[in-house]
């Protein structure tokens, strides 16, 4: 990649160190604490599923009554192991017991340490098989089919029905689409459970359930072995259970997450630290299974000015990378976000816009960026919006993103039809192949609006992140630094299910999913 | 032009001819029986010599149309007659001065997105502080207390904040449509304001991509807003329908 900003690399260490510190802070504290669904993700990872005659899944079961039981702060593994031990029963079928009433969490004794710990062990040992099992067979197919030209071009489904939307996935992968993401239920971010089963009703979107990833799976792979190419699917691991989701995600070879640090607290007003605790587990989650997440900073964008607040996005996207790489994602595997949000009525927004594409592109060269499209300016004028979103492709392929998530005709009107879909990826392939090369062609006048204009974002994102290692991220966040929107640190929904580790707290994953990872370099810097 | 306002036609390049184009999926293979359902179709809408001028295989069993045909139907404009909101836009300015001379108090606006809608882009432009284009938000009305309680708000905290902040006026935004899910939310929030015995107290006021003044008015609502609207149209609104409930009740 030629590097056209003249960046000053002191100011991209700045930035990057002090991001850095500022993760660092965070970090002081998170491993302090559980949570109720990071628990809940060990007890799925230790193969519980299904639910109770109240629709309940068992690992809500389970961690409720631990809960209740006042053991939880120990970690759920310990005691699972120690049921297993006491028992000699697996762990789907201790759940079971305890959800129907016979077994209770007290009946299991307490065991020494040597008892239960090679149990647990090997019990996560098992689990972390069956993730790199699910791995390889994604690389291994990914290495069968025929490489994607890039950007790759990334499509919703929203009907609410999973079956239509296997349906409508596999549409667009026979259209060309190499991602495709099922948009969830609008109202699941804010339940403190994963919903169990194929779903069929939702609005805005499908209930993520690890049926439902199965169900999407299986119709894009079939759509990948008639056209000989490997199709990506998405799902969300966002709201109050980031984690669980991340381990279906991990179990049915889901390949990206939406999985950002921040945006649970400023855009579903979630609890501070539950979030940031969630965010670690979850992520160490997806990097273990190789799955590549996508952050939120394009939402900063539809709420403040695109203009005004370009800033912003850097330095998220800075914040964002360094709690990453302390989950052990790598640079790779981190889809920062960012949008073509410019009013397009400003005179010069594309330059504006070419700006922020190539600097995130030169601040971040090993991350596959995802770049979303105009959604804030546009109305229900398809033709103008249709075009707009040529003009979105064209900066694209020009500045070399990566996950491009198509812009819809119909933005603003409904969730996207069949044929919209379609519009969108004929627009896309039109751009991308007739202007491929042209980034190679062009450079930019030095000290031109385009340079100005990047140095001056990067400028002062050094200097929002100064501040914010300053005061601390929760302060920044209390103070309204992101998005225009304040939350404080106590606030929020699911403060509750924070919890203060006891000093014998246990859960294997952590060791096995941050060693396992690799964890990618710069992490310390 | 001699255009005949009880019989309106759509207008291509000559009166009267009818022209418009549509496009749409079927769920059958593309060829040539595709293309004659289309253009069979099209007949049935009223589209005369429909003309199937695109025709794509979307994969899966599915079909692209893109198709031109001459309507036969026309509709009556003359006849038409649509309920408006009878006063002018104002502008930041002007609207804070006449809440100061005319109310001689602070106006007070709760807004939120109801139900599962978590799309707060709408709401966010009337409301908060920045605004929309140009147009600063109500929370920056020096004679307005506007609160913005966000996405996924239950209709029920959000008539209790009402109550509790003693509102003048009530906006719910809508954005998410799929299935008529806002109608269902509008509804409620109607029948449960008059519930609570609030419904005469408060200006209920909606808006969203998909909602019309006129759609609003047949909710039970006060007004409803539109795609393209400012904080100043909605300022206007509920300052001048404030001023004149006061008079009336004088």
């Amino acid at each position: 990649m030629d590097k056209k900003l003249n960046l000053e690399q002191k100011k991209v260490d700045l930035a990057r160190n002090t991001a850095a510190k500022i993760a660092d802070h965070l970090h002081s504290w998170i491993g302090n604490y559980t949570t109720t669904t990071t628990e809940r993700a060990a007890a799925r990872l230790l193969g519980i599923d299904d639910v109770d005659k109240g629709d309940v899944p068992l690992a809500n079961v389970m961690v409720d009554k631990l809960q209740q039981a006042g053991c939880l702060d120990k970690g759920l593994v310990p005691w699972l192991a120690r049921a297993v031990a006491a028992r000699e029963e697996p762990p789907q079928e201790i759940a079971e017991k305890l959800a129907d009433g016979q077994l209770s969490v007290d009946e299991i004794p307490e065991l020494p340490a040597e008892k239960w710990r090679e149990i647990a062990d090997s019990m996560a040992e098992e689990a972390a098989v069956k993730i790199r099992g699910t791995r390889n067979k994604r690389e291994q197919k990914k290495q069968e089919a025929m490489p994607p030209n890039k950007p790759l071009l990334y499509v919703i489904v929203a009907t609410g029905n999973v079956y239509e939307d296997a349906i409508q996935a596999k549409a667009a992968a026979l259209q060309g689409a190499d991602i495709v993401a099922v948009i969830r239920h609008t109202g699941q971010s804010l339940l403190d459970y994963v919903p169990y089963g194929p779903t069929s009703e939702g609005f805005g979107g499908t209930y993520a359930t690890q049926e439902n990833f199965r169900i999407v799976r299986e119709a894009l792979d079939e759509a990948g072995e008639e056209t000989g190419r490997y199709i990506q699917l998405v799902n969300y691991a966002s709201g109050l259970c980031m984690p669980e989701i991340s381990v279906m995600g991990a179990f049915e070879r889901l390949d990206m997450m939406l999985n950002d640090a921040m945006y649970g607290i400023l855009f579903r007003d979630i609890n501070m630290k539950r979030t940031f605790i969630d965010q670690h587990f979850s992520r160490m989650i997806n990097a273990y299974a190789g799955i590549i997440i996508n952050t939120g900073e394009d939402n900063y964008l539809t709420t403040a000015d695109a203009y005004e607040q370009g800033h912003t996005v850097l330095a998220s996207q800075f914040i964002n990378e360094q709690l990453g790489l302390r989950s052990g994602l790598k640079e790779e595997q981190m889809g920062l976000g960012h949008a073509f949000e410019i009013s397009p009525s400003m005179e010069d927004g594309l330059m504006m816009e070419i700006a922020q594409a190539q600097l995130c592109r030169e601040l971040f060269p090993n991350s596959p960026l995802k770049y979303m499209p105009p959604t804030k300016h546009v109305t229900g004028d398809i033709f103008k919006t249709y075009l707009v979103n040529g003009m979105f492709n064209l900066v694209s392929v020009l500045t070399g993103q990566e996950i491009q998530l198509l812009g819809m005709l119909t933005e603003a009107i409904h969730t996207p039809f069949i044929s919209d879909r379609y519009l969108s990826i004929a627009n896309s392939q039109y751009i991308f192949n007739n202007a491929r090369h042209l980034g190679d062609e062009i450079f930019f006048k030095e000290g031109g609006k385009i340079q100005s204009r990047a140095e001056k974002l990067l400028g002062d994102a050094c200097d929002m992140l100064q501040e914010i290692e300053k005061i601390g991220l929760e302060a920044a966040m209390e103070q309204g630094f992101f998005a225009d929107i304040k939350r404080s640190q106590q606030g929020g929904k699911g403060g509750s299910g924070v919890i203060e580790k006891h000093k014998d707290y246990y859960n294997p994953f952590m060791d096995i999913f941050l060693n396992g990872a690799e964890a990618g370099k710069g992490g310390q810097s | 032009m001699d255009v005949d306002f009880s019989k309106v036609k759509a207008y291509g390049d000559t009166l009267n001819d009818g022209s418009m184009q549509v496009s749409f999926t079927l769920p059958v293979p593309a060829g040539d029986e595709a293309r004659e359902a289309a253009r069979q179709l099209a007949l049935k809408m009223g589209l005369e010599a429909p003309s199937v001028t695109e025709m794509v295989d979307l994969g899966a069993g599915f079909t692209f149309f893109v198709l031109y045909g001459k309507c036969t139907h026309t509709v009556d404009y003359a006849a038409i007659k649509i309920p408006k909101r009878q006063q002018e836009v104002l502008d930041f300015k002007q609207i804070n001065e006449l809440i100061k001379n005319e109310l001689g108090r602070k106006v007070v606006v709760v807004a939120a997105c109801t139900g599962s809608d978590a799309h707060t882009v709408g709401i966010d432009a009337i409301i908060n502080m920045k605004g929309y284009m140009g147009e600063y938000g109500l929370e920056r009305y020096p004679q307005m207390d506007a609160y913005n309680l966000g996405s996924q708000v239950p209709n029920e905290d959000l008539l209790a904040k009402a109550i509790e902040l003693k509102a003048d006026a009530v906006l719910v935004s809508q954005v998410v449509t799929q299935k008529n899910i806002h109608l269902e939310n509008l509804t409620e929030l109607v029948e449960l304001a008059e519930a609570e015995g609030l419904r005469d107290r408060v200006l209920l006021i909606c808006g969203g991509p998909r909602i019309s003044h006129e759609l609003a008015i047949e909710l039970g609502y006060d007004a409803g807003f539109g795609p393209g609207t400012l904080p100043n149209h909605v300022g206007s609104y509920i300052a001048a329908e404030l001023i004149r409930r006061e008079k009336t009740e004088e």
